[in-house]
């Protein structure tokens, strides 16, 4: 009990990161339920719309991105709630180290948990549309920056709404309007790379507001968190 | 940092000291804690007794930081909590009504990440604190799989791994058999007896020998 020395943040941040890793690999299924609804409102399109490619091709821009924003916004509900009702969340309060380094490295792990499966069901979905193929190196590098932007700023309004026991439509309310921005830029940078169209710019701009979020929304959650504990 | 020195080696200090001045807590409009006092020193366990709603959960979470008291002070080694909170955080090992394990993980890995964003400990440490809570051989076994009172068994073992000095234990023997109880008030005592503290709530008297201090809280 004596002489051990105090574990250092980075160390701290990778055990916070190693657990939710494994903990997602015990419930593997909660993992493929985002991109299941994804890849199926996304097929819902072509299905219900007509199978023209013109047609498909115009609207896969939006179609792609509502997908992506909506089964991220799915996710999230649980990020902080489960770690709340198991008391988990309180020891993160408790272990001596500056919680928005803690809940970053949570956030990260959520990032690569939910948004590296929808970068790779983007083609897929994609293909549904018949978006050509030149068009998907911008796709899932704007989907991977976007999932990115909508974890951490999602996250802020995860800890905000853990006061309230049934927190998802607020949830909703509160951070559909922050990533408004996220589904224009990425939707426009997607519909410029299917028209053959330089599209660097969206990807700069989505890449500044991801530097932004990691930047400041751990800050802004870990306020939160404190606040829904008392 | 568990005790007042601020070195990095964790070391139970001798005159580290938590004082608890003219707590005063409202829960919306309920006064609940109404100027609680109390001094817990290095060596000493105090048993916070009271009615159901008497605010001994308020009182333990209010120690522990999750709530502000409207009124008095909380201070750790002469120091307001408020001016390190988290170099406080590393001198306190917390249990609330919660066991804070994740059911999905095994009883070693609950222990293991727990444990190590907290402080360097190797295996061999956390295989033996299973063991002694009653628990050898289980930690394989997924929390999930566990009886309640296991749960609160493993709980225990994060608490008697921490290295904190100050354990503060909301109700730490619910769902124990009486064995347990008596193991696990072995190890607080332990723990006081080198020098630890701590502060727990119970409805039963708990064998701590003549260690204990009672603290009342009324209804």
């Amino acid at each position: 009990m004596t002489g051990a020395p105090v574990v250092s943040l980075p160390g701290a941040c990778a055990r916070v990161f190693g657990r939710e890793v494994r903990l997602a690999a015990r419930r593997f299924g909660q993992i493929l339920q985002p991109v299941t609804f994804f890849l199926m409102v996304t097929t819902l399109f072509p299905l219900a719309l007509s199978p023209e490619p013109s047609l498909l091709r115009n609207i896969a821009p939006g179609v792609v991105w509502v997908g992506a924003l909506l089964s991220s916004l799915l996710s999230l509900e649980a990020l902080f709630r489960v770690d709340l009702d198991d008391g988990t969340l309180e020891q993160l309060l408790l272990s001596g180290q500056p919680l928005a380094g803690l809940l970053a490295a949570k956030m990260l792990a959520h990032w690569l948990l939910t948004g590296v499966p929808l970068v790779l069901a983007a083609p897929l979905a994609a293909a549904s549309l018949s978006v050509p193929a030149d068009a998907l190196p911008v796709l899932m590098v704007s989907v991977a920056l976007g999932t990115g932007i909508i974890g951490f700023v999602g996250a802020i309004g995860a800890a905000l709404t853990l006061a309230g026991r049934r927190g998802s439509v607020l949830l909703s309310l509160l951070v559909l309007p922050l990533v408004m921005p996220v589904l224009i830029f990425g939707a426009r940078a997607t519909d410029l790379a299917i028209r053959g169209e330089p599209a660097a710019g969206g990807i700069w701009l989505l890449l500044a507001m991801l530097i932004l979020a990691i930047t400041l929304a751990p800050l802004a959650a870990a306020a939160a968190v404190r606040i829904c504990l008392e | 940092m568990a005790g007042c020195d601020r070195s990095p080696v964790r070391v139970l200090s001798p005159d580290a000291v938590l004082e608890a001045d003219g707590l005063h807590l409202w829960r919306g409009d309920r006064h609940v804690l109404r100027g609680v006092s109390v001094k817990v020193a290095a060596g000493q366990a105090v048993h916070v007794r009271g009615p159901n709603g008497a605010g001994k959960t308020s009182l333990l979470r209010t120690l522990a930081g999750f709530l502000w008291a409207e009124e008095g002070s909380i201070r750790w080694c002469g120091r307001p909590v408020g001016t390190d909170p988290d170099g406080y955080a590393r001198a306190l090992a917390y249990l609330g009504h919660e066991n804070g394990l994740k059911a999905d993980l095994t009883a070693g890995e609950n222990l293991h990440y727990l444990t190590r964003t907290r402080r360097a400990a190797d295996d061999a440490s956390l295989t033996a604190m299973l063991a002694r809570v009653g628990l050898g051989g289980r930690e394989h076994v997924a929390v999930r799989a566990l009886s309640a009172g296991q749960r609160r068994r493993v709980a225990l073992a994060r608490v008697a791994l921490s290295g904190a000095q100050l354990w503060l234990l909301d109700e730490p023997f619910t769902n124990l058999d009486s064995g347990a109880v008596e193991t696990l008030s072995g190890l607080i005592a332990a723990h006081v007896d080198a020098g630890g503290m701590a502060l727990f709530t119970a409805h039963a008297d708990v064998p701590l020998g003549g260690r204990t201090r009672h603290l009342e809280l009324g209804a």
